[in-house]
């Protein structure tokens, strides 16, 4: 029997709140599939599963807090049959469970399902569906007493945001036109749930980012990459595509990033330990400023692997997620190393803090023009400041500058990052 | 389509990607970049949904001439009746 545990969401997250079930006992499930919606002070992220198998229990109801590392649920192994019920049902206290399961005798009877265990079991099990709510949204509803699941969104990726759950209350209780109905005045979304998450955010950042200052000897470098050649490839590129199918520089760089890490591994990964552990793929996060403050940074998974028309639509959706509050799990927890990028309107160079336990950030200025000295003679060419912020612990400042300078010379090759 | 309507039109997608702006607030002939605080994905996102609220093709060479409301209106206006 395997433990299906709260999973730690982010340096930041000690806890989460069990927003939704998406899976019921004897419901097969596969490594990836989404189980559950958790609360975090940074979004209702979609909780994906880790093993293959088939649920068993349901041991944390709906709504209830429970720290990371908790047990959520059992699961059973392919093939796997339930252990024998105890007649005391489990209650769906948080507190560790005993953690010594009995072993479920393996004698084979795949067509007996678990079907003892309902009884035990919170009642919100719809059938396994995706369906995002921002966290803004299911607090409106509670206090609003809508049911959420029977609003229509009309946010990014069909997200119920807030004005959705006003517009389901207003029409509910029709007979007095409440102000929220009116089609002009926008819903000024600013109740005390609104602030209080603001400032649940602002607890986790400060956590994590004092943590990093506290515990990482960072060093910082800087780079100017021109980008004459990226652009004009991009300007090119984009010309014969449709609005919706055209490519920003943000996707190059992350390419480059992605490719770049991949070949100095000491920035890809982890300190844990007192040790450097490198990670297996490069899952390179993104840093998303929300709406309202605060920011978010999870990752486009396997970068290097991509094409930059996969890396542009991962991107676009998953800044829609983000700022909708809507994330997968693995999305939080993968990171191996992050990209900045303060936007075309905005400073010349960023100088980041590494978010634990990673060990290195890379930060995109805004691209401006600048005199250079070209071939002996006097050019203005556009171009940006890439900074790198890493780890004392796990490299040093030469390899750094090798690093920086290879993201240089892929972005000197836009064909490249094409494949 | 009559500009108002376009212009309404055109707010109901501004709002969309930044639901903290008030339209009224927006004026016509100040650079909606400076008003509303829109990166480069929010500007594409943007765009997108110009093109797709009104069936127009936006040329990434023309970018640049969209810098406030009133171009943005205008420039929709005029490919409406072309």
């Amino acid at each position: 029997m395997i433990e299906f545990t709260m999973p730690a969401l982010g340096a930041d997250m000690e806890e989460g709140t069990l927003n939704e079930w998406l899976v019921a006992p004897g419901d097969t499930v596969a490594r990836g599939d989404i189980v559950a919606v958790v609360e975090t002070t940074k979004a209702a992220v979609e909780i994906e599963c880790f093993h293959d198998g088939v649920v068993g229990e349901l041991l944390v109801p709906v709504g209830e807090t429970v720290q990371v590392g908790a047990p959520m649920a059992t699961l059973l192994s392919p093939g796997e049959t339930a252990p024998p019920r105890t007649s005391t049902t489990p209650s769906a206290a948080p507190v560790a469970t005993p953690s010594a399961a009995p072993m479920a005798t393996p004698s084979a009877a795949p067509a007996a399902t678990p079907s003892a265990a309902p009884a035990a079991v919170p009642s919100a099990t719809e059938p396994p569906h995706r369906r995002w709510v921002s966290p803004a949204a299911r607090r409106t509803a509670e206090s609003l007493g809508v049911d959420v699941m029977t609003v229509t969104g009309t946010g990014p990726q069909g997200a119920v945001i807030i004005s959705d759950v006003e517009k389901a209350a207003a029409s509910a209780k029709k007979p007095e036109p409440t102000p929220v109905a009116a089609p002009a005045t926008k819903p000024k979304p600013k109740p005390a749930a609104a602030a209080d998450r603001a400032s649940q955010m602002r607890k986790a950042i400060a956590a994590a980012m004092g943590r990093s200052k506290r515990e990482i000897p960072h060093y910082y470098l800087m780079h100017e990459i021109p980008l004459e050649k990226a652009l004009t490839w991009l300007t090119e590129h984009n010309a014969h595509r449709s609005i919706t199918e055209r490519l920003l520089p943000a996707v190059l760089q992350l390419k480059a990033v992605g490719l770049a890490a991949q070949r100095f591994t000491e920035f890809n990964g982890f300190w844990r330990d007192d040790n450097f552990v490198p990670a297996s793929g490069v899952h390179v996060g993104v840093a998303i400023s929300l709406r309202g403050g605060g920011l978010v940074a999870p990752a486009i998974h396997d970068v290097p692997e991509k094409k930059l028309d996969e890396l542009m639509s991962d991107l676009t959706d998953l800044v829609a997620r983000a700022r909708a509050g809507s994330l997968r799990s693995s999305e939080m927890s993968d990171p191996t190393i992050t990209v900045t990028n303060l936007g075309d309107k905005g400073v010349d160079a960023v100088y980041g803090v590494i978010y634990p336990p990673q060990v290195a950030l890379v930060g995109f200025g805004k691209p401006a023009q600048q005199v250079c000295v070209v071939d002996g003679g006097i050019r203005v060419v556009t171009a940006m400041q890439a900074t790198l912020s890493a780890d004392h612990r796990a490299s040093d400042g030469h390899r750094g500058g090798l690093f920086l300078a290879e993201i240089d010379q892929l972005l000197q090759q836009p064909d490249v990052l094409e494949k | 389509m009559t500009q108002d309507d376009i212009r309404g039109a055109v707010l109901s997608v501004l709002t969309t990607i930044a639901p903290e702006v008030e339209a009224d607030d927006i004026r016509d002939d100040a650079l909606l970049r400076d008003q509303v605080d829109l990166d480069s994905m929010d500007w594409l996102n943007f765009l997108v949904g110009i093109h797709k609220r009104f069936q127009v093709d936006i040329p990434e060479a023309d970018y640049a001439t969209l810098r406030t409301l009133d171009d943005v209106v205008r420039y929709v206006g005029a490919r409406q009746h072309s």
